[in-house]
């Protein structure tokens, strides 16, 4: 009732379900922030759709107070697509994790991506299989000790932000769901793109995989392993502000002058593809966004007031009259 | 002088690169257009091209056209086109003894038998010929020599044969062939030298019938009886296609379909995505499961959602199927069963699906099941399946087969103003405070919320959900009532379909069940059966579950049933556990449909037991 009537904040986007992730656990910040961008867009409950996979992510849409469909595993991105289609005023986000959207639905996710349809895709990553109780998940990392790796992972993990450019992604940015104040900033860049917007977050497992991203996101290592991407800006980061991204010979490397690094430019696809690979130090914000065309913008719809009646169909062609 | 004919059956066939099924379709739709019922089965292989000259590569449509009403392409040929020796080695099998065959001597070369594996090198060697009548005919010289003066090379020349082949059957038959020049003209509309062509090949056909006139027998058959009405030809997949257009138009929804090409069911898919005109949108999906995850999508958005597929496709999706019997939300599942396991046979018939249908899913998942019975109700039960599901809010599966989707016959356009004309969905619109998504009505239908209506937005999943409040639910008694309210839901729909009905008395000795495609074959041998005399009946379901409400009543009406199935036994099973009956299967599975003959056989054995025991 009251949606149209006033704008709405954060809270009002609460239901009346308990949430019940492990204490700790990062995906209450992603809850709290997706709700705050919500309210921050003067989005109305009715208008949005949370659709997602299986996983603890996954239980996302019961604690947001819009439409919203917890499905099966791996396919949340799918059924997001056909949602969509059929009503394109909507806004429609993907809820998924990196087993649910990278394993058992990496097909769904790189068709998503390369058909640029107009929803977002939010990826809970913890390099962890959570609920069902620790095992590695195809973001875990090369060598990692988990329930069934328990001498160590001997496959090559996927990294997202490369899977996403490499399907032709218009939009994919990293985040951290540690630090709130930019995921909010990603997350309405994100809404913002029209197109696929993939948007990676690092979510700490407290329970099965604590501390997978403590190397560059712990308090003592965050500035020093991380560099921020802001447009026309200047690849610059470490705790004085010492440290650079520069570019030679086709590759970035890590350097102390300042004054030559690399401007940030996220229409440049080399460019993010280079920072996708990057390993010591994360880039962290929109590696890409490129306006191109999205799927329903070649979708030719008919109005259903001016459809044409099948009637008309089944009297066309070649028919004959019996008298 | 002519010789009227009741019906005749005619095999084209050829190498599949031959236009073989192009000139079947041309025969029976002129014979259509001329008044005759017509019914026909087009059989070839699944490679593209195999071979050229090789048995593999065979392609063949069969057509029974008649001066009464027809319900079966026919069993065996009385005319055989056979276009090379691989035609003729294929099919000679199937041919009536005695029967006409149209041989393309060209053909019947040195390499043409040894493609074929023949051993013998002319026609006269082959001992089998000796009780056909041959009509040779010298088909691929005398299309080029026809085309001498028109500007086209060889190769393309040569290609034109098919029209010379079927002018030939259009003299011997006596078709008008202008209703096919006609169409000639339209298919290579900006093409004048290939229009030019393939009408010279045609009349040229046609006047080498003329010529050997006096040495064979030439044919008429006369109109059939039909109802009056305007008729067009369908096939069982345009049928389908059109059928759920007629729904959306009726539920005043669009009609959104989710697919993924797989034969013999990706011409339904084809056909509806040239219809964006009729507010039909179509997505062909990465996958079979995205295919039909993308139609839950656009359901719960709203749409009247689709998806079609095969036997295999249908494997893939039954996960997503069962989300949506969870959900509750309208969706229409299209499944043409081909031959199967696995792969199977991809271009052959076979109802093998049933069980899948039923049972395939993990959980207690009841839905709603359908099966067309010919290519003239696929366009009625895919409206019917359409109106259940948004009637019900729950996903129903509607069963066709090959047999069905690529045959053809005459239908008689129905009148869209009576029957067809309005589907009321149960979108809900009048906001609520605390509106609850699984409050059922008295038929146990829980409302349909799209976002996108303010204050209805809710949360719904897979996981089983409070009866009440529709919330998660992990409750033990209300996860047991919450599965028998789905079957309880689904079994009242028995209110909302017709009885069953018999076709001869209800009452009587043997009571033959059957479903699909094989009503055609099984409603012509049960009907001889009865002129003969014999107390047997036929009650032909296409309301599978639930099944009609006097069913069961129907079943103790007789002293036996017996139940032909494409299958090992598959309604067999159910109607016997349903109804503790002891119904007899009759099965076969060889990618072929039942003939007429072999039915009657079964049911006869049938009928002289029960005489016997009897006694």
């Amino acid at each position: 009732m009251q949606s149209n009537s006033k704008k709405l904040n954060a809270k009002d986007f609460a239901t009346d379900q308990a949430v019940r992730w492990c204490p700790g656990c990062g995906d209450y910040a992603i809850l709290n922030s997706v709700k705050k961008v919500l309210a921050t867009l003067g989005k109305r409950k009715e208008d949005v759709v949370f659709i997602s996979g299986i996983g603890c992510s996954s239980r996302f849409p019961y604690y947001v107070d819009t439409y919203g469909m917890h499905s099966i595993h791996g396919r949340a991105v799918a059924i997001a697509t056909g949602t969509k289609i059929q009503n394109p005023e909507l806004s429609v986000w993907a809820i998924t994790g990196d087993g649910d959207g990278l394993a058992i639905g990496g097909n769904h996710f790189i068709h998503a991506i390369r058909r640029n349809i107009n929803i977002n895709v939010l990826i809970f990553n913890n390099e962890i299989y959570g609920l069902t109780k620790g095992q590695y998940s195809p973001t875990s990392k090369l060598g990692q000790r988990t329930k069934t790796s328990p001498t160590g992972t001997i496959e090559q993990p996927f990294n997202p932000a490369m899977l996403a450019l490499g399907a032709g992604a218009s939009f994919f940015a990293r985040t951290t769901a540690s630090d709130p104040k930019h995921l909010q900033e990603t997350l309405l860049r994100a809404e913002a793109h029209c197109g696929t917007s993939v948007v990676e977050i690092y979510q700490n497992c407290v329970i099965f995989n604590d501390e997978a991203f403590e190397e560059f996101l712990g308090k003592e290592n965050r500035e020093d392993h991380t560099v921020l991407l802001e447009q026309g800006k200047p690849l610059v980061f470490g705790k004085g502000l010492d440290k650079a991204v520069q570019w030679e010979n086709h590759e970035l490397f890590v350097s102390t002058e300042v004054d030559s690094a690399v401007i940030h430019d996220e229409r440049n696809l080399t460019l993010s593809f280079l920072l996708a690979r990057m390993e010591t130090v994360k880039p962290l914000g929109v590696y890409r966004c490129v306006q191109e065309p999205e799927y329903a913008s070649g979708m030719s719809t008919t109005e259903t007031k001016s459809r044409k009646q099948v009637s008309e169909l089944l009297h066309s062609g070649s028919t004959w009259k019996i008298d | 002088m002519k010789t009227a004919l009741e019906h005749i059956i005619i095999l084209f066939s050829g190498d599949s690169g031959d236009g073989m099924q192009l000139t079947g379709t041309q025969f029976s739709d002129t014979s259509a257009r001329m008044g005759n019922d017509i019914a026909t089965f087009p059989d070839y292989p699944s490679e593209i091209r195999a071979p050229s000259g090789s048995v593999y590569g065979v392609s063949g449509f069969q057509v029974h056209i008649g001066a009464k009403e027809i319900f079966t392409p026919g069993d065996q040929p009385d005319v055989l086109v056979a276009m090379n020796p691989a035609a003729l080695k294929v099919k000679l099998p199937l041919l009536k003894k005695g029967a006409t065959i149209i041989l393309n001597d060209d053909a019947f070369d040195r390499s043409g038998f040894k493609k074929a594996g023949y051993t013998e090198t002319s026609i006269e060697d082959i001992e089998e010929l000796r009780n056909f009548k041959l009509i040779h005919a010298p088909i691929t010289s005398q299309t080029e020599r026809a085309l001498e003066t028109i500007d086209l090379d060889n190769k393309s020349k040569r290609r034109c044969k098919n029209f010379y082949a079927l002018g030939l059957c259009y003299f011997i038959f006596s078709r008008d062939p202008d209703l096919t020049k006609e169409w000639i003209r339209e298919k290579f509309k900006d093409q004048e030298t290939l229009v030019k062509a393939n009408i010279a090949a045609l009349e040229a056909g046609y006047h080498f019938g003329e010529t050997i006139e006096a040495a064979i027998a030439i044919y008429q058959i006369p109109e059939a009886p039909l109802e009056k009405g305007t008729y067009r030809q369908i096939n069982g997949n345009t049928g389908i296609a059109w059928g759920l257009m007629q729904a959306a138009e009726a539920s005043g929804l669009n009609l959104f379909v989710g697919s993924y090409p797989i034969t013999p069911a990706t011409d339904i898919l084809q056909e509806l995505s040239k219809r964006e005109a009729f507010a039909v949108q179509t997505f062909q999906a990465e996958d079979e499961i995205a295919a039909i995850c993308a139609a839950i999508g656009a359901s719960f958005s709203g749409a009247l959602a689709a998806t079609t597929t095969s036997g295999p496709g249908l494997a893939l999706k039954s996960e997503a199927l069962n989300l949506a019997v969870m959900l509750e939300l309208p969706l229409v599942v299209i499944n043409v069963q081909r031959g199967g396991p696995s792969t199977g046979l991809p271009t052959k018939t076979e109802q093998a699906d049933l069980l899948q249908v039923f049972y395939g899913r993990n959980g207690e998942s009841p839905l709603i099941v359908l099966a067309a019975s010919r290519p003239g109700d696929t366009f009625a039960m895919a409206f019917e399946a359409a109106r259940l599901s948004l009637e019900h809010m729950t996903p129903v599966v509607l069963l066709s087969d090959g047999f069905i989707a690529n045959g053809s016959e005459p239908w008689r356009i129905p009148d869209l103003t009576e029957g067809y004309r309005h589907i009321s969905t149960n979108m809900t619109q009048t906001p609520k405070e605390g509106f609850r998504p699984y409050n059922r009505n008295l038929q146990l239908v829980r409302p349909w919320a799209i976002p996108g209506t303010e204050a209805m937005q809710h949360r719904i999943g897979g996981l089983e959900k409070d009866f009440d409040t529709g919330d998660v639910s992990y409750d033990p008694e209300n996860h047991e009532k919450m599965v028998e309210v789905r079957a309880k839901k689904v079994s009242l729909v028995s209110s909302n379909i017709p009885q069953q009905l018999v076709e001869g008395k209800a009452q009587g000795q043997l009571l033959v069940i059957s479903w699909g495609g094989t009503y055609g074959a099984v409603r012509t041998a049960v009907k001889q059966l009865q002129e003969q005399g014999y107390e047997i009946s036929l009650a032909h379901l296409t309301y599978l579950n639930p099944f009609p409400e006097n069913l069961g009543q129907l079943i103790t009406n007789f002293r036996q049933v017996i139940i032909p199935e494409l299958n090992k036994g598959q309604l067999l099973r159910i109607i016997n556990a349903q109804f503790h009956c002891r119904a007899k299967g009759y099965h076969k599975v060889q990618g072929q449909p039942f003939t007429i003959s072999e039915l009657i056989a079964a049911f006869r054995k049938e009928l002289k037991l029960m005489d016997y025991a009897k006694q």
